[in-house]
């Protein structure tokens, strides 16, 4: 017998494939990735613990921004369309119905709502708007707004919810919470970024227990 | 490394008075591109938000026509919280002195071992935290002390008008306290 002769293989492997699925993982992401559009009203939320998710079913959003100027926001068209028709019976403010649905956010005094609508969508930025009135506890009219809403819910459950900027001032705040007690609201939610509980203290120690928060 | 063989097949034949051309190697190494590759699908992959906004809940007292329907607090479990302006928190425990003898100044990291320290010491059916903003403070500042109460597992608090007594001992309290620096 001779020499054994080991055959010798090529060590060279062929990385063609591993490209390819970078490639297609690459694509992906690009193609998948929505970018937050820039939000009309620009608001930094504080940070908090709480656990719970925001709802984002049948809410209404009550927006404050840096300067203490109150926007508000609805998700269900068919109830702005009853909020629309209520304004136009009772205020006679001739608004358009079809504006009113669709607008993102309201931010202007009844007087001035017909303007607002008027501004095209695009255009409509917290910058440039004057918000709704809060701060005359005789012209808070975050109360009437609320007013409407109940009503155009009827009874049924809604989300009330509260963004408020880190900056803001708290009579902003203040008028917003008033108005919600002159119409029976006890209960809401303030949108928060998550943060983690920090380690050693009670909430801590109740999760290493591993019971329930209370909130 | 993939390799993509451009090298001209064959050898040419050799023509009279042509130079012998010299094979070179066209063999590409094409490590830095799947280098980049991987670069920008970490980039995507960081850059995709998921997080959602989470929610705190609040609940409102009714506002309590008539002082017999107001809870009676024992005036030893409760303890007054008073925001100010820049980040400013008093507190007092009890009810104000006439002199503001028990009025202290604290911050907000300091805030939670002063409620904790009431905590272990007050029986926990009396422990009530009172919590009055001023008008200069902000809405980070009332969302902060509202997740401490979270934080220390404190159930009972409440979020209640300042007097104007108050609003003037805070008033002057930031004054001192900006005149003099705590350390």
């Amino acid at each position: 017998m001779g020499r054994a002769k080991l055959p010798r293989k090529s060590t060279n492997i062929d990385m063609t494939a591993m490209c390819d699925v970078a490639f297609l993982l690459l694509s992906f992401f690009i193609l998948t990735t929505k970018f937050k559009p820039a939000e009309a009203i620009a608001v930094t939320t504080p940070n908090s613990v709480a656990a719970k998710i925001a709802e984002s079913k049948d809410v209404v959003l009550i927006t404050i921004d840096k300067d203490g100027k109150v926007f508000l926001s609805m998700d269900d068209e068919s109830k702005k369309e009853v909020i629309a028709n209520t304004l136009n019976t009772t205020r006679n403010l001739n608004l358009n119905v079809q504006a009113f649905k669709k607008a993102g956010f309201f931010g202007a005094p009844f007087s001035g709502l017909s303007a607002f609508l008027s501004i095209p969508e695009e255009a409509r930025k917290g910058n440039s708007l004057t918000g709704i009135p809060s701060l005359d506890s005789t012209h808070n009219e975050i109360k009437e707004w609320m007013a409407l809403v109940l009503s155009a819910y009827a009874g049924q459950k809604v989300n009330v919810q509260l963004k408020g900027d880190n900056a803001s001032k708290y009579p902003a705040f203040k008028s917003v919470i008033d108005a919600f007690k002159k119409n029976d609201i006890l209960k809401f939610q303030m949108i928060t970024n998550p943060e983690s509980v920090p380690t050693g203290t009670d909430l801590w120690k109740l999760g290493m227990k591993g019971e329930k928060r209370s909130d | 490394m993939a390799e993509m063989d451009t090298s001209s097949g064959g050898g040419h034949k050799k023509g009279p008075g042509v130079k012998k051309s010299k094979k070179l190697s066209t063999r590409v190494d094409l490590t830095p591109m799947v280098d980049l590759g991987f670069l920008l699908i970490t980039f995507f992959i960081f850059t995709t938000t998921m997080s959602q906004p989470t929610a705190m809940k609040l609940y409102l007292p009714k506002d309590a026509d008539k002082p017999e329907d107001q809870n009676k607090a024992k005036q030893s479990g409760v303890i007054t919280i008073l925001l100010g302006k820049d980040d400013n928190v008093f507190y007092y425990e009890g009810i104000l002195d006439n002199t503001a003898s028990n009025f202290k100044s604290s911050t907000f990291k300091e805030i939670r071992s002063v409620l904790l320290d009431k905590k272990s010491r007050t029986p926990e059916k009396d422990l009530v935290v009172v919590l009055k903003p001023s008008e200069e403070c902000t809405y980070k500042n009332v969302v902060d002390i509202l997740d401490e109460m979270t934080i220390n597992v404190l159930k009972r608090y409440a979020l209640v008008d300042i007097t104007k007594d108050e609003t003037q001992l805070v008033k002057l309290s930031e004054t001192a306290n900006a005149a003099a620096p705590v350390k």
